[in-house]
């Protein structure tokens, strides 16, 4: 404002304070990962020092990356989605029976997974459109009714296994890639996704409307806005991409009944990272899946560390307090 | 005009008259419809055995006293989504803390209540002063607890002592002391509400915080009171639920569907999730309709997984009805 | 404090010392000097008008004095005493009440639990209601009003007007000296004014201070003995009433003279073929809703507060649609069933509220530009980063036809001014290439230069060809403006109104007629 247009006492300085401008745009997401990844190198120089490391790490943190895609859509029109967890339990459950240990199920598992991806995002987003019912309420109902219904199909354990190639999406790699060594199926799916979500969010009308109706549902729907429209298939496409998640989750973690407990909010945790504005109106694809890499990176730390597993959710619940207060306080310091 | 609409009013005009919320008109129902349910396709026992109906209530005790928390909260709009950890929180602590000896009772109920104030103090401090969205606060919070305690505990530890078991199991004459309880939390939250300066300036706060602050009333205060109250309810919660499980599990609370479940029988007695409005009576209806429900479905031998989908659908389907009426979007 | 009356010498009117006064009250904002050396005295008795543009500073001199702000430097003497407030509760301790623009009340509690906020009577720690609403009542009786509004009545079920009430009730429980009244008529009806103007009469002659703000001249020169001019944060002038008129107060507010109010009417041979026509339409809310609107010519719809004007505006854009009756749009049946189709059909909307109605703040103005392009384009159509699927020329040629000023289009919408806030909603209809624009109170809570600049505005609007239909609850504005005007009561087409009818007829037509209005309204008429 005024301040900024005080004229600067020589060039140089004037250089460095664009510098320290242009610097000061970059989202804190990605500093904080770098640091957290030297962290990692630094304390694990095998693991996380080579090419190979690398990939494996992406390769676990892809998939809470799909998750954290599908929760920023919902995000950033002013809901929440907590259903994605009891989903992945779903995906992992369900198909475990759907599979009936024949591999040549696997692709007819996948179609119905998805298609139940489409049908539990629409209910989501007609009970918050038309019913009115808040979405953390409509979603924490769903995640019930979501894994009930799971266990109740499966009859309360997992039946039989999955099989090898539901489960390449998750586990396997494409060997002997020139630079790379060996790149995982995770890592292809994760960029497909990134620009596919990329180009919906930022060069589609629907995008744009996404923001517009988590900024101002008033004004979005008197310019026109099919206000309900939007938010059901943002709802739908949280419910899909929680169901490739599912898969690719599935793929290198197995059938277990609490597979998917938490992960809403580790989903949260990482759009949060990623600097999505809750209660809607901002949000971006690349920093949301450098938020879920840095949060992953950050429960790889606490491993390394040797802090018992449960403590994640000590820290998780710490890092989305402290960001969501965080971007409170400095903008009201705006204000 | 018909003649629906004529006793539609004098049903209106009455049940106002004497304060009696619609909700109680509900419960009724529900009773009615589950005790033909039973009837019919069960032994029949909701309608021809009072013990049951005792037992609904028993049933209702562990929610419907974090309810009336959750409610006060809510009316601050405001709300706690970490009463079900701190239930966990408090079963596991006070069974490990009393290791089945009456002697320890007496340091275990004061510090499982300071962590209960701890907790409050802590989701109401977030929301107050670090300005963190009340949901995202108390889930964070929520996390924080549950991660504590899965760290700690793993399974059943310890064990509450026979004295204590008096909560959840004994009566004083005909009356279970946990619905006693029950009821005299009922009247001190009614209490706090309607009759003290706490109460109104909850009211305030919850209605239009602005001009609650503009009158003088120290807002912050009053919010971070409601969040130790809640978080009160829930260890009183937590107490019942050890008492009658004679030890403590850390999923006593999250498994007990008591965060959830809360909410949607404040709602469904009528305090508005937008705060400012409501009370601690139909809270009650709405916890006593969970409960019939609950009962229905065990008469009944559904199996628990079907349930939890039952729980689920019928918990937004509750919420639906207060909410479809509103004009604005929801989100 | 030794009180010094030696400025009072002009002061022959009123021998009384002042019950308040300001000293050299300064405050400043991150980027604005908000006020700047202001002194200033109120006496008992007397009721004082503040007046300025918008950011002229006088809510905050009266948040200041009623304890909402700190000031940076300046003293407040109240009674002789030197005082500092750090709290509103202070300042009401001491008997300065304020009553907001916005309402202050719990619409959810009653009378009494909302005059006695944070006030309660307790004994033992128990509420004393008993004790509350007696005192309430005794309070409501103090005004006159205590046959009207019970204090056990909820204020949701109260009208717009006995809120007013309880506000000025629950202000002078306090044993109120000094009574602050930020723009206490914006939300009112002409005859509720009236007996807000009774109310004020009595709280003077029990000589309480009476300060407050308006927009509206007319009622400052109804109801203010002294007039006190603010501009950017400075004290220009503090006059008498009966020694300026209305266009030296507005020659002090503005610094010069505004010689036009209004921009030409238009010529009626300028006036097209009839762009909307709407016959016999009705929905829950509206009936029999008939009109004509015609290529460059601004249609004004005036009628009392409830009698369907704003309703008028969303039935038409399908916010609320009509359920009969048919709507043309140049001569072909339409049918708008909800706001997207009524963009279809060239209509645009330029709500009342910018801020909640008209701009989504954290998206940039040029999204915020072609939202109505983009709503009523296919929903997953790819677009340009910078506009939309067929073009990136759009934005800057719009940004040139409403003269918005600003380095870049990527700013956030909610750093803009107000008045560039509006811009971007206009521009947001030009770019869904609109025919008909309906404004809704366009100049509501605006300062009178730039009032003068949107009429500009709409008038150029209709020198394009687009017509306009103009909702506004101010009469001038509507008599100024309209090239016909519409007269709504109890929620339909009371008549219509040639161009330049005057006030006068205006409100016979839209209080319908009646003997004991048409006297009131003599009554109230003759005062001017």
């Amino acid at each position: 404002m005024t301040a900024s247009t005080v004229p600067a006492p020589g060039r140089l300085s004037n250089t460095l304070q664009n510098t320290w401008g242009w610097i000061k745009k970059i989202p804190p997401v990605y500093p904080v990962f770098i640091i957290i990844f030297l962290i990692l190198g630094f304390l694990n120089p095998v693991k996380y020092q080579s090419m190979n490391g690398i990939m494996t790490f992406l390769r676990t943190a892809s998939p809470l990356a799909v998750l954290a895609i599908g929760e920023m859509f919902v995000l950033a029109i002013g809901g929440f989605d907590l259903t994605v967890g009891a989903i992945v339990t779903f995906v992992v459950l369900v198909s475990s029976k759907l599979l009936a240990n024949d591999p040549a199920n696997a692709l007819p598992a996948i179609m119905i997974m998805l298609g139940f991806g489409v049908l539990i995002g629409l209910v989501n987003g007609l009970v918050v459109s038309y019913l009115k019912v808040p979405s953390f309420i409509t979603t924490l109902g769903m995640m019930l009714l979501v894994r009930g219904g799971a266990l109740y199909y499966v009859g309360g354990a997992p039946q039989g296994y999955l099989t090898d190639n539901w489960r390449a999406f998750g586990r396997n790699y494409i060997e002997n890639v020139p630079i790379f060594g060996r790149v995982p199926y995770a890592l292809i799916i994760i960029i497909v996704i990134a620009i596919f979500s990329y180009i919906l969010f930022n060069r589609t009308n629907f995008g744009k409307q996404i923001l517009a109706v988590g900024d101002n549902v008033l004004a979005s729907q008197l310019s026109g806005v099919r206000v309900r429209l939007v938010r059901v298939i943002t709802f739908i496409l949280c419910s899909v991409f929680a169901i490739i998640g599912g898969i690719m989750i599935g793929g290198y973690g197995g059938v277990n009944v609490t597979i998917g407990e938490g992960l809403e909010m580790q989903a949260i945790a990482a759009c949060v990272v990623g600097g999505v504005l809750l209660g809607g109106g901002k949000g971006s694809v690349p920093n949301v899946i450098f938020g879920a890499f840095t949060l992953q990176a950050i429960v790889n730390l606490l491993n390394i560390l040797g802090l018992p597993k449960p403590y994640t959710d000590v820290v998780q619940g710490l890092i989305i307090i402290g960001a969501v207060a965080y971007v409170g306080l400095t903008s009201q310091k705006k204000q | 005009m018909t003649s629906t609409t004529v006793s539609d009013n004098w049903f209106r005009r009455t049940t106002r008259s004497v304060h009696i919320p619609t909700i109680y008109v509900f419960l009724i129902a529900t009773f009615l419809i589950s005790g033909l349910l039973d009837q019919f396709f069960s032994d029949g026992q909701i309608l021809s055995n009072p013990a049951i109906m005792l037992n609904i209530i028993v049933r209702s005790v562990a929610l419907g006293i974090v309810a009336v928390g959750q409610t006060m909260v809510i009316i601050g709009a405001s709300i706690d989504l970490s009463v079900a950890y701190t239930i966990s929180i408090t079963a596991v602590m006070s069974s490990y803390i009393m290791q089945g000896d009456t002697a320890k009772v007496p340091i275990a109920i004061p510090a499982v209540l300071g962590i209960g104030v701890l907790i409050g103090l802590a989701n109401g401090l977030t929301i107050t002063k670090l300005k963190v969205n009340p949901f995202i606060a108390t889930l964070g919070i929520s996390l924080i607890i549950k991660g504590i305690i899965n760290a700690t505990f793993s399974n059943y530890t310890g064990s509450v002592p026979k004295s204590f078991e008096f909560f959840g199991y004994g009566t004083l004459g005909p009356i279970p002391v946990s619905i006693i309880i029950l009821l005299l939390v009922y009247i001190a939250g009614w209490f706090l509400l309607a009759r003290t300066k706490f109460g109104s300036h909850l009211y305030a706060v919850g209605g239009n915080s602005e001009v609650a602050r503009l009158s003088g009333v120290r807002t912050d205060r009053v919010l971070i009171g409601a969040h130790v109250l809640c978080s009160m309810t829930a260890v009183i919660s937590g107490f019942f639920l050890v008492s009658l499980m004679r030890s403590g599990a850390p999923w006593v609370g999250p498994n007990g569907l008591y965060d959830l479940e809360s909410i949607a029988t404040t709602v469904i007695g009528g305090t508005a999730l937008s705060g400012g409005k409501g009370g601690v009576w139909g809270t009650l209806a709405g916890v006593l309709i969970f409960g019939i429900l609950d009962t229905t479905f065990n008469q009944l031998g559904v199996n628990p997984y079907l349930k939890m989908v039952l729980r689920g659908a019928i918990i937004v389907l509750a919420v639906a009805s207060y909410t479809i009426r509103s004009k604005k979007e929801a989100a | 404090m030794v009180l010094d009356n030696s400025n009072q010498t002009a002061e022959q009117t009123n021998h009384q010392a002042p019950v308040m006064e300001v000293h050299n009250i300064s405050k400043r904002f991150p980027g604005v000097v908000a006020l700047d050396d202001v002194s200033l005295e109120f006496y008992p008795g007397e009721v004082h008008a503040v007046v300025g543009e918008n950011g002229a500073g006088k809510s905050t001199l009266m948040k200041i004095m009623a304890g909402a702000y700190v000031p940076d430097s300046g003293d407040m003497v109240l009674q002789g005493e030197k005082v500092s407030f750090y709290h509103p509760k202070q300042a009401q301790e001491k008997g300065i009440s304020i009553i907001y623009q916005e309402f202050n009340l719990l619409p959810e509690r009653t009378v009494a639990n909302n005059i006695f906020l944070a006030r309660e009577s307790s004994k033992l720690g128990t509420l004393d209601i008993r004790k509350m609403n007696k005192q309430a009542q005794e309070v409501l009786k103090e005004l006159g009003v205590e046959k009207m509004i019970s204090p056990t009545a909820l204020v949701s079920s109260l009208s717009v007007a006995e809120q007013q009430l309880v506000e000025i009730a629950k202000a002078i429980s306090f044993n109120a000296k000094v009574l602050i009244m930020d723009e206490p008529t914006a939300a009112l009806t002409y005859t509720e004014v009236d007996m807000l103007n009774d109310l004020v009469g009595r709280l003077k002659q029990k000589g309480m201070a009476v300060i407050f703000i308006s927009h509206r001249l007319r009622e400052v020169f109804d109801l203010a003995e002294k007039i006190t001019v603010l501009k950017d944060g400075k004290h220009i002038k503090t006059v008498k009433k009966m020694e300026v008129t209305p266009a030296d107060v507005v020659f002090l507010m503005v610094g010069r003279t505004l010689d036009h109010y209004f921009p030409p009417l238009g010529a009626p041979e300028e006036f097209g073929e009839v762009v909307l026509s709407v016959k016999n339409a009705s929905n829950q809310i509206l009936s029999d809703i008939s009109f004509e609107l015609r290529k460059g010519e601004v249609l004004g719809v005036a009628g009392l507060q409830g009698s369907g004007r704003t309703e008028l505006a969303q039935s038409l854009f399908g916010v609320v649609p009509f359920k009969s009756g048919s709507m043309e749009l140049y001569g072909k049946a339409i049918a708008i069933k909800s706001p997207t189709s009524a963009i279809k059909n060239k209509l645009g909307f330029v709500t009342e509220d910018r801020k909640s109605e008209g701009i989504a703040p954290r998206q940039s103005i040029r999204d915020n530009m072609l939202l109505t392009v983009r709503a009523v384009q296919s929903l997953f159509g790819l677009i340009f980063k910078d506009g939309i699927r067929d073009s990136r020329k759009l934005v800057p040629m719009l940004g040139e036809q409403v003269d918005i000023r600003t380095d870049s289009f990527d700013r956030e919408a909610q750093y803009l001014s107000g008045g560039n806030q509006q811009k971007v909603v206009l521009a947001k209809w030009l770019a869904s290439e609109a025919h008909v624009f309906i404004f809704d109170e366009p100049t509501r809570g605006i300062d009178v230069e730039s009032k003068a600049g949107i009429h500009d505005m709409i008038r150029a609007l209709t020198k394009k060809g687009i017509a306009v239909l103009m909702i506004s609850s101010e009469l001038p504005e509507i008599v100024g403006m309209s090239d016909r005007i519409l007269v709504m009561a109890d929620r339909r087409v009371a008549g219509e109104l040639p161009a330049k009818s005057t006030e006068q007829e205006i409100m016979l037509m839209a209080t319908g007629h009646t003997d004991h209005v048409i006297s009131e309204l003599a009554d109230s008429v003759g005062k001017e």
